[in-house]
């Protein structure tokens, strides 16, 4: 374990009491952040997000497998986040940490309850056939913030994938087909407009024309996370603050300015005040963040 | 060579032949030849070949002044982290103060920042460190960074000079350790102006003339040192 | 192995558009991570590989130690999403196995006499793979360990050369691999041709053993070249800054 030195503490909080952060930054600035999307050629989808000397690297895989017994028609999401040893010298390998672990269910979250994948477009044959998505992070350099790169790294490569159809078609038979083909018309017809946007325009015919065609989505909302460090609210912790901090919060915003998802972490504790200071925050840095995000996959 | 920058080398670089030549730092030898084993600047003094490393982790030599961070108190030493492969031990009797059993986090404890002096490498390379002379002791305040251990020579400069111009410009109290750490302590700007300075040198630490590039940049920005 | 998939065709043009001879396009990186002592991106073909170095740090837990020397650790492993069909993230047997070849080459080269119970851990990501996989990670192993500032005799290298439709041919292709004859993946100290690591699955006659064993230090010549000028790019421009 690296160990942060006293001094180092010290001289971060008497920063924070000057209204300073050990990097020049304001209390709620982020450091810099780049996204590159289809990164990965393997990958249905792919980006791979730096904040500051943080990178993550988040890959999208599809593959066609049975639904939940209880979610018959819905597809299946599933995210994984490896710290692997490249990333950190206290990273080790083997099975995933709790650290991991939590940070994979809170992209999940966020993806997931706030049903950014529209799953239910993603059913192939009810009860017998759906797609699947694997969400994969690789941390490459963690220089703190894992979890909005992350997250931002899994909505960019969602965002830029393509459901791999031609690649599966041998797999689905004559009434998956009928059924496939049939959901596609439904869902990928808009209404007044005739072009079938996956490509084809003879599909009802001939399913061997559909193309790949981009993962049903909705707009999705960004997370934004600061840490307390004594009476301090920093955003965008880098490694120093992240390492010394008492309490973590990540608060996800809509492009609505609704709050659709929180996390707290750590041992501290966080005052009602505090809390409004992070969702002011979270909202502000959240629009900016869409906005890079945006563009980043040419909209 | 030329006169703007210096010969970058890399491992298994041909450097020379003996005994026109000697190895020196950084070399090897292989059927009279002289190799570079590791990535850094060529360096040739009275026939012998050195290579001043670009990278890598601080080497330890005995007599080296550090800046060691505690991982770990036990009863009757301390484990000391000087960012050399090797975690350094602190015998109790290396400090300038009476300990009594068992107590020696009270005086140094986890994450407790001292300035010490290498004191012996044995070939295992086990390393101890002291605390016993003049101008070791904790550090308190101020701030740490790390650096390339190999820029130690040019943050310190000739004769001091570069170290000199930094402190007298920026009015920060620094002490620089062998093993890539520096202790400043001054106002929040000049321990900002302290820390673009070591970046600067690191960024350009294979050329020539740099001190004097130093003064200049320091000038800037610089208006009420008199 | 076989098949009816041509391959290459009368005229040594392959399927990609390359002669016999030649490599896959190839880009290297040096430092490009911020926390680790070392690292290196590299691009081969449609290979994506990233390696760190970190080190040397005294080697936990204690019992892995050796008391005169370092212990070399590579880990290779492949992303979840860098193939076709997803991989189940964490070790397999496989990436253990080429992991323990690629720290055995690697400790040839490394002065670990220097650094008694040390260790020495390189880690390797595959990020997209396409064939070849295990001689881009150890290629950019070797520029990682020099941008990390490891004493080494040499900066090794690997390349394949393999037979595909009769013929003997350099750095197989994903095509290639799945359906070509034989593959045989080589690293070695391009100062003194000393082999590091050598692997060969297939069907070869000793000729075409010979042929093909010395295609392949030829092509780690080029991409020793490649991975020099990487390294020179990323120390020399240091220098080249303050020029005017």
């Amino acid at each position: 374990m690296t160990i942060v030195p006293i001094i180092k503490r010290d001289y971060i909080t008497k920063l924070g009491e000057q209204g300073k952060r050990i990097d020049g930054r304001s209390f709620d600035q982020y450091r810099n952040i780049e996204i590159e999307t289809n990164v990965v050629n393997k990958a249905e989808g792919s980006a791979r997000v730096k904040i500051g000397n943080t990178q993550v690297l988040c890959g999208i895989k599809m593959d066609i497998g049975e639904p939940f017994p209880d979610t018959p028609i819905t597809g299946v999401m599933s995210t994984a986040a490896e710290f692997i040893p490249l990333a950190s010298p206290d990273f080790e390998s083997g099975p995933p940490r709790e650290d991991a672990i939590e940070l994979a269910r809170v992209v999940d979250r966020g993806v997931r309850e706030s049903q950014v994948i529209q799953l239910e477009k993603l059913c192939i044959t009810p009860g017998e056939k759906v797609w699947l998505v694997f969400i994969d992070i690789h941390i490459l350099d963690y220089d703190g913030n894992l979890f909005d790169a992350a997250s931002l790294a899994a909505l960019a490569a969602l965002l830029t994938t393509k459901v791999p159809v031609s690649r599966f078609l041998k797999e689905l038979n004559e009434n998956d087909r009928n059924s496939w083909q049939q959901k596609l018309l439904d869902l990928y017809t808009i209404p007044g407009v005739d072009e079938v946007p996956f490509g084809a325009s003879d599909t009802k015919n001939n399913l061997q024309a559909i193309n790949d065609f981009p993962l049903p989505m909705i707009e999705p909302p960004i997370s934004c996370t600061a840490v307390k460090i004594n009476d301090f609210v920093f955003f965008d912790p880098c490694f120093d603050e992240e390492v010394i901090a008492d309490a973590r919060l990540t608060v996800a915003t809509d492009h609505k300015g609704d709050i659709r998802a929180m996390q707290k972490g750590l041992s501290g504790s966080f005052t009602r005040d505090e809390i409004q200071k992070v969702i002011k925050g979270a909202l502000d840095n959240g629009q900016e963040i869409r906005k890079t995000l945006n563009q980043s996959i040419g909209k | 060579m030329s006169n703007e920058g210096r010969q970058v080398v890399i491992p298994g670089q041909i450097l020379g032949e003996t005994p026109a030549l000697r190895p020196g730092r950084g070399t090897f030898v292989e059927n009279k030849k002289i190799l570079a084993e590791r990535l850094g600047v060529l360096n040739i003094q009275d026939n012998f070949v050195h290579i001043i490393p670009l990278r890598g982790r601080y080497d330890p030599m005995v007599g080296d002044f550090v800046i060691g961070v505690v991982e770990e108190a036990s009863t009757s030493n301390w484990m000391v982290d000087i960012n050399a492969p090797y975690p350094a031990l602190l015998h109790v009797h290396e400090v300038p103060w009476e300990i009594e059993f068992a107590d020696t986090e009270k005086y140094l404890n986890t994450g407790d920042t001292i300035l010490a002096k290498v004191l012996s490498i044995d070939e295992s390379k086990k390393l101890q460190i002291t605390l016993n002379d003049r101008n070791l002791f904790k550090l308190k305040g101020g701030h740490l960074i790390e650096f390339e251990p190999s820029v130690y020579r040019r943050i310190m400069g000739k004769k001091y000079s570069m170290i000199e111009i930094i402190q007298k410009y920026t009015r920060c109290r620094i002490k620089v350790g062998k093993n890539g750490r520096i202790w400043i302590d001054g106002d929040a700007e000049g321990i900002e102006k302290v820390l673009s300075a070591i970046s600067m040198i690191e960024r350009e630490a294979i050329t020539f003339g740099l001190t004097d590039r130093m003064e200049e940049f320091l000038k800037k920005d610089a208006k009420d040192v008199r | 192995m076989k098949s009816d998939i041509e391959l290459i065709n009368s005229e040594g043009r392959r399927n990609d558009g390359r002669g016999p001879h030649d490599l896959r396009k190839i880009k290297i990186e040096a430092g490009v991570l911020h926390r680790a002592d070392g690292s290196c991106s590299l691009e081969w073909g449609g290979n994506k590989v990233l390696a760190a170095v970190y080190g040397p740090r005294e080697a936990v837990p204690r019992h892995v130690q050796n008391p005169l020397r370092a212990i070399v650790q590579a880990r290779y492993n492949m992303a979840a999403f860098s193939v076709e069909d997803r991989k189940r993230p964490g070790p397999d047997r496989r990436s253990v196995e080429i992991s323990k070849v690629i720290s055995e080459a690697l400790e040839k080269v490394i002065l670990i006499e220097q650094f008694p119970r040390a260790s020495i851990d390189v880690n390797i990501e595959v990020l997209d793979a396409e064939a070849g996989t295990r001689c881009a990670g150890l290629t950019a192993a070797g520029v990682a360990l020099v941008d990390a500032g490891i004493p080494m005799r040499d900066i090794p290298v690997a390349c394949a050369a393999g037979k595909i439709g009769g013929k003997v041919v350099l750095d197989l292709g994903k095509e290639e691999d799945n359906f070509g004859d034989a593959d045989l993946p080589i690293a070695i100290s391009p100062r003194t041709g000393e082999v590091l690591l050598l692997q060969m699955d297939g069907h070869l006659t000793v000729d075409e053993f010979n042929e093909a064993f010395d295609l392949a230090v030829k092509g780690c010549q080029t991409v020793s070249e490649i991975q020099k000028k990487a390294i020179m790019q990323k120390y020399q421009s240091a220098a080249a800054e303050v020029q005017e």
